[in-house]
């Protein structure tokens, strides 16, 4: 019931929103009650669901992983997995699937590669591939930064120098789709197991602190993509 | 009717499965082969997948029914060119008023932020408190969307806001507690996901679209940048504020802390 409620808080302001523009800004009738609530009725069951099942599922098997990899001591295992959850779990985003094949368009039309279907689609695999990697790396830098207890703020503001050192050197079309890789990456379920992922491992090596130390790793796999992509219009 | 939403179910319940599978793959292999134990409560677990995978289904699907559809066309009519009150960059104050009120929405209802808050208020023990967390994020996102529009509006290149924003960020975090930087920094990456992402890309294509001299391929990229990078200004900020108001609160206390 608790849930029930919190959902209905969380949803309010979009609907709010909707329907003051809709009404006072654009004054338009309020479209199809019956389709808008039906919808409604599905959004606030989905996210007490998926609130539930974050709460016994995503969280406590991040952390009971992060706990055995640590009592296992196998750095190169752990740090494999890092690699497979960052790669595994863009690869296949729908999000990301959406703004290459958006890129190769924008290419293509630049003139920066042959304009063909075949041309294209080779652009967008490449282009996916480069995200997900990046990913993947972040993943294990983040991890290896909880490892070595590392300082973040150091790293991410060098990776702020590199993207800034990149961009007057990738191509003009490819800038806005880098910048937009970064964000785009993040899934809603990744982002619970990597944020459990990491507070179990800060949580379970001696010294490290969950606040300063697990805390981290969402910020890597949102700023390594942008490198990836940029390197990539360099190099391309 | 009931056929139709059927079949929107399955499709979509469908494309969450493959959104989950590889991740329950990678978690089984390393599991099973590498960590060679079982996880404990592994039924308690898996019963947790399931909600997950009927949660983001019902979610996505009610997305699609009422708020995308909505979201979409409102973001074209406040974007067509019979609506604009005139040229210039004030011509087109309602479209900053839409992007920073759906940025806020859309924001407060993502659901890896509430996860990630949830953390966040669990793990410090309370001095981190979930809404005010997401507030502050969301609030950077409706600013950043906000700005995103102008910068598609006037035509200014898209890296200057961005490494602006970059160099405030390096300032606050020098000033910043340490023990906040971090999540700050995540804050960033999780306010881009399900419900933001959909609704802010068809803002930005209709504005690019809309504008004359401005080509939505190229221009309508950019605003998950802004609403990525300035949520870590706003939460990095709303923590500089509540410190110091703590501080005058409790002159005791140790400020290191």
């Amino acid at each position: 019931m608790r849930r029930f409620l919190d959902a209905l808080r969380d949803l309010a302001p979009i609907f709010l929103v909707i329907a003051f523009f809709q009404v006072a800004v654009l004054q338009q009738p309020f479209p199809d009650i019956g389709r808008v609530s039906f919808g409604t009725v599905c959004v606030v069951l989905g996210l007490v669901l998926f609130m539930q099942g974050l709460e016994t599922a995503l969280f406590p098997i991040g952390e009971a992983m992060a706990d055995a990899f640590a009592r296992k001591g196998n750095a190169a295992a752990l740090l494999a997995f890092a690699f497979c959850l960052g790669f595994g779990t863009t690869v296949a985003e729908p999000a990301l699937i959406a703004v290459a094949a958006k890129a190769a368009d924008i290419a293509a039309g630049a003139g920066a590669i042959a304009d063909g279907t075949e041309a294209r689609t080779a652009y967008a695999f490449e282009l996916r591939m480069v995200v997900a990697i990046a990913v993947g790396v972040a993943i294990v830098l983040g991890v290896l930064r909880i490892l070595k207890g590392w300082p973040l703020h150091w790293m991410i503001i060098g990776g702020y120098l590199i993207v800034t050192a990149l961009t007057p050197f990738a191509p003009d079309e490819i800038v806005g789709v880098a910048y937009d890789s970064g964000g785009v990456t993040t899934s809603t379920i990744t982002v619970p197991l990597v944020t459990a992922l990491g507070i179990g491992l800060a949580g379970s090596i001696g010294g490290r602190n969950p606040m300063v130390d697990g805390f981290g790793l969402i910020a890597f796999a949102s700023l390594t993509p942008m490198i990836g992509v940029l390197a990539y219009g360099v190099l391309s | 009717m009931i056929a139709e939403r059927l079949a929107l179910f399955q499709s979509t319940a469908l494309s969450t499965l493959l959104d989950v599978a590889p991740i329950v793959a990678i978690l089984a292999v390393f599991q099973f082969a590498v960590l060679r134990r079982r996880p404990p409560r592994l039924r308690r677990i898996a019963i947790g997948f399931v909600y997950v995978l009927v949660g983001l289904t019902l979610f996505l699907i009610g997305l699609d029914e009422a708020l995308f559809p909505l979201g979409e066309t409102m973001a074209r009519q406040l974007t067509a060119p019979e609506r604009i009150g005139g040229a210039g960059w004030s011509g087109y104050l309602p479209v900053y008023a839409f992007a920073a009120a759906i940025g806020f929405a859309t924001t407060i209802a993502e659901p890896s932020l509430i996860a990630v808050a949830v953390k966040a208020e669990e793990i410090s023990g309370g001095s981190v408190g979930a809404t005010g967390l997401r507030i502050a994020v969301a609030v950077g996102v409706a600013a950043g969307v906000a700005l995103g529009c102008l910068r598609i509006v006037t035509g200014t290149p898209l890296a200057w806001y961005i490494v602006a924003a970059y160099a405030v960020v390096i300032l606050q975090t020098i000033r910043a507690q340490r023990a906040i930087v971090p999540l700050a920094y995540d804050s960033g990456g999780v306010t881009t996901s399900t419900v933001t992402v959909p609704v802010v890309a068809a803002l930005g294509l209709g504005l690019a679209a809309s504008v004359p001299g401005r080509s939505p391929l190229i221009d309508g990229f950019g605003l998950i940048a802004f609403a990525s990078v300035f949520p870590i200004v706003s939460v990095l900020g709303y923590a500089w504020v509540a410190s110091r108001l703590g501080r005058r609160r409790n002159p005791t206390k140790n400020p290191g802390s």
